[in-house]
């Protein structure tokens, strides 16, 4: 399985009009990865992070270029098959979680199974399971606002595996927390990655996150200025 | 799904209560209005329709044709008779005769000498009869100032006006001279026993009000009637129902060639009564309409607003794998539901509220002293079966809409953009 490409990108560019042309954010970006990789995108503000991972998850197409994701080509899907490949393959990670405040912690992590028609009983395994993983079996009926940032982020991560996917997306996922709650999403993240083979990919600048990873791709200005494997 | 949403729904008073209190109070604002409008319209054409004009009007062809003149020589002979015809074609249409009359009004001093004279306008009705029904039609009881009603033949009422204008008191005679039915002299001595005022100087002007059988005996008109009134059962004008019942009187007595031969007319087609039906319409539909599209604006503003601030969730749900269509339905399903929600509870206590207004009204009287308009006193609502459904036009429609329109945002921007309103 480890030998298998999630990410195959050959020739990418992003062009972004803008008042006069356009803008590059992405200049010709040749990258693979592989299955259960640990891998992140690394560099400032501007460097064509967020654009690279919008991409791979499907929310972007390429301006020139193919990206090939889980064997789908992402600038031939349509919004819909786009939707559904981020519905069963992909989980998300967001810099500011982006719980849904009304729902609890059961529902939150409980919402992206209701798309895949689940039966009730399968989706309060996968819950538990899932909320299990993250160390959060006490506050099944907390709602966010009774959470801390750092168990809003472990419902976050829960979320994003509760249907077992196989790439996990998370675009600066520390950059709201404090050391030692980074410290603990990121062993949790490493835990999945290696119990379950997930692939995950990170954006980010923070340098607790990238310690922790097994590839750094470090982008400039919209192009790979480094890639280093088997950190 | 629907019932997780449906969850989030109703937890979320932002969503949903907010949301659902200003579609109500719209709601209910729109409906108070229209049946106000429409019952100050209605009330006004009721008003012409109980002294003047009534729903339907029967009068020999040749009156209709002087009517304006009041000619009580062209009056219906045989009113008995045609009455009885009446009833029996519409039975559940309630009758009045009526005789209007002009004279002169002579006050004797203590010698019998002239005190005062003044011009009167007369209405003769049936105020003594056991089962009249015209003294509550004209509210007489209400409008009587001083003094009594008339409680046996003989006894008028006088305008307020008008007996001030002849220095005349309760209990006072007056000689009425005017002409007969058969073109002479007719003398005729009543006793003054109250003064009215029905607060507009249309009907306030030299006008007596006595019996129509005391009027009968004083012009001569035996079995005779100027007009017979016919009023619907409802209370209030209905056009269709009128011409129809018109059509089928008229087509009956078509074969009589005689010029004295009865001959029905609509509330519509009395002197400018079309016009000013017409002008009802057009002033409540456009009030109305201005008032539904001001509620429309603010309740599609609600829409959209609420719309708008949930870009950052329908950017989580995007990018969990939820369809952009599946997220624009579910939208709108919420604005539907607390459309109905918000309709339903505004039009129930909308409607509560112009019912009320229906049977007590606002009392305006003060303010109609000088009015020389026909209007009445009281303005009261009025409920149709249009104010059951018009508040749904702002409700449901306008506030749907404003949330389709904010939903197609979720379709012009692009999913990356929406998803990165997550971090806003």
């Amino acid at each position: 399985m480890k030998n298998t490409l999630t990410v195959q990108i050959e020739g990418l560019k992003k062009h972004f009009p803008t008042g006069k042309g356009h803008f590059t954010a992405l200049n010709g970006i040749n990258l693979e990865i592989g299955t259960g990789e640990f891998a992140g995108l690394v560099g400032p503000s501007g460097s064509g992070k967020t654009t690279l991972l919008n991409i791979i998850g499907s929310l972007d197409n390429p301006s020139e270029g193919t990206a090939k994701v889980l064997g789908h080509n992402i600038g031939e899907l349509s919004i819909t098959e786009a939707a559904l490949l981020r519905r069963k393959e992909m989980g998300f990670i967001f810099q500011t979680y982006n719980l849904l405040p009304v729902y609890n912690v059961f529902e939150n992590v409980e919402f992206p199974l209701l798309l895949l028609n689940m039966t009730a009983a399968e989706r309060k395994k996968a819950v538990h399971d899932a909320v299990e993983w993250v160390g959060l079996t006490d506050k099944l009926k907390s709602r966010p606002n009774q959470l801390s940032g750092g168990e809003c982020q472990r419902v976050a991560i829960a979320r994003a595996m509760v249907k077992k996917p196989s790439l996990v997306l998370a675009d600066e996922p520390t950059a709201n927390l404090d050391a030692e709650n980074s410290h603990h999403i990121l062993k949790t993240m490493l835990k999945l990655n290696e119990e379950l083979n997930t692939t995950f990919l990170f954006a980010t600048h923070d340098e607790k996150v990238i310690q922790y990873l097994k590839r750094k791709i470090i982008l400039k200005d919209g192009m790979i200025e480094q890639d280093l494997k088997n950190l | 799904m629907i019932k997780f949403l449906f969850k989030g729904l109703m937890r979320d008073r932002h969503r949903s209560f907010l949301p659902a209190i200003v579609t109500a109070l719209g709601v209910f604002l729109t409906v108070v209005f229209y049946c106000y409008i429409t019952g100050i319209m209605g009330d006004t054409i009721e008003m012409s329709a109980r002294f003047e004009s009534g729903h339907v009007k029967v009068m020999s062809r040749a009156y209709l044709e002087n009517k304006n003149q009041n000619p009580i020589d062209l009056a219906l002979l045989g009113a008995e008779d045609i009455i009885t015809e009446l009833e029996e074609m519409n039975p559940d249409m309630a009758w009045a005769e009526r005789i209007r009359f002009g004279g002169l009004l002579d006050i004797p001093d203590e010698n019998g000498d002239t005190k005062s004279q003044g011009t009167a306008m007369g209405m003769g009705v049936d105020l003594l009869s056991e089962n009249t029904m015209e003294v509550e039609r004209l509210n007489i009881l209400q409008a009587i100032k001083t003094g009594t009603m008339p409680s046996k033949p003989g006894e008028i009422l006088i305008s307020n006006q008008f007996a001030e204008k002849l220095e005349v008191n309760i209990g006072d005679d007056a000689t009425l001279i005017s002409s007969n039915m058969d073109g002479g002299m007719a003398f005729y001595n009543f006793t003054i026993v109250g003064t009215f005022a029905f607060g507009t100087n249309a009907l306030d002007k030299g006008m007596i009000i006595a019996d129509i059988e005391d009027v009968r005996m004083a012009l001569g008109m035996y079995d005779a009637t100027a007009e017979i009134l016919g009023f619907f059962p409802s209370g209030y004008y209905e056009s269709e129902l009128a011409e129809e019942i018109t059509n089928t009187y008229n087509l009956s007595k078509e074969i009589d060639p005689d010029r004295f031969a009865p001959v029905m007319v609509t509330l519509k087609e009395e002197n400018s009564m079309g016009q000013i039906l017409d002008l009802a319409d057009a002033m409540g539909f456009f009030m109305v309409f201005l008032f539904i599209v001001a509620m429309s604006i603010v309740l599609w503003n609600a829409g959209l607003i609420g719309g708008l601030r949930r870009y950052g969730e329908f950017g989580l749900r995007l990018a969990i794998g939820e369809a952009k269509g599946h997220v624009y339905k579910t939208q709108i399903m919420e604005s539907v539901l607390v459309g109905l929600i918000g309709s339903v509870v505004g039009t129930i206590f909308g409607l509560l509220l112009s019912y009320w207004m229906q049977e007590h009204g606002i009392n305006v009287e003060s303010f109609m002293k000088t009015s020389s308009m026909m209007m009445p006193n009281v303005f009261k609502s009025r409920i149709t079966p249009t104010a059951f459904w018009i508040g749904f036009i702002p409700g449901l429609f306008s506030s749907v809409l404003g949330t389709m329109l904010s939903g197609i945002g979720i379709y012009k921007r692009s999913t990356a953009k929406l998803f990165k309103e997550l971090e806003h």
